[in-house]
């Protein structure tokens, strides 16, 4: 599905035996849509040699970085780029 | 959930990170110049050279350098799509 800029996601907690962009310590975090980038080819096929196609939308979001590191109490924001894929609708 | 070598983001470590540079040795230059005249010539892509670079063993991992693993990438990519034989970097640098 498609995310705009304000939505609540969550990003998908699965694992992935190959290459991917989405950081580990990310997956399952809830964070909100900061920019809609645009669409890229995809790394997940890419970096097998296929086309990278059909392009996916990449998307900034933010996240708490106290719910991150939790329970460490870490102020600050992290701001990473993953892909609409790898996102869900934050309930 | 399993991670990869590479995805080490909040890995407990009291270690600080080294940052210190070095001047590179002529052979991490190539290494650079190699990856680049591939991509160039769509022989392989930046996609791929990640993906060998977290393929590798964890303990050869820990223990090389960044343009060791380029190496280790290179090696493996250019292997799979038989660009390289089996053994054929090895016979040469014997040579």
């Amino acid at each position: 599905m498609t995310f705009r800029v304000g939505d609540q996601v969550r990003v998908s907690y699965r694992s992935h035996d190959g290459h991917h962009r989405t950081p580990g310590y990310l997956k399952g975090m809830r964070g909100t849509v900061l920019r809609v980038h645009a669409t890229f080819t995809d790394p997940e096929t890419r970096a097998y040699g296929e086309s990278g196609l059909p392009e996916r939308r990449l998307y900034l979001v933010d996240f708490a970085a106290r719910e991150v590191w939790y329970p460490n109490a870490v102020d600050g924001r992290i701001f990473a780029d993953v892909f609409e894929h790898w996102l869900e609708e934050a309930s | 959930m399993k991670r990869a070598v590479h995805d080490r983001g909040g890995w407990g470590d009291e270690t600080p990170i080294d940052r210190t540079e070095h001047e590179l040795a002529d052979w991490e230059v190539l290494m650079d110049a190699i990856v680049g005249a591939l991509s160039a010539r769509g022989v392989m892509n930046v996609d791929q050279l990640r993906r060998g670079i977290e393929s590798m063993p964890p303990k050869e991992y820990e223990h090389t350098s960044y343009y060791e693993r380029w190496l280790y990438s290179v090696e493996l990519i250019l292997s799979e799509k038989g660009v390289l034989l089996p053994g054929e970097l090895d016979a040469r640098v014997a040579t």
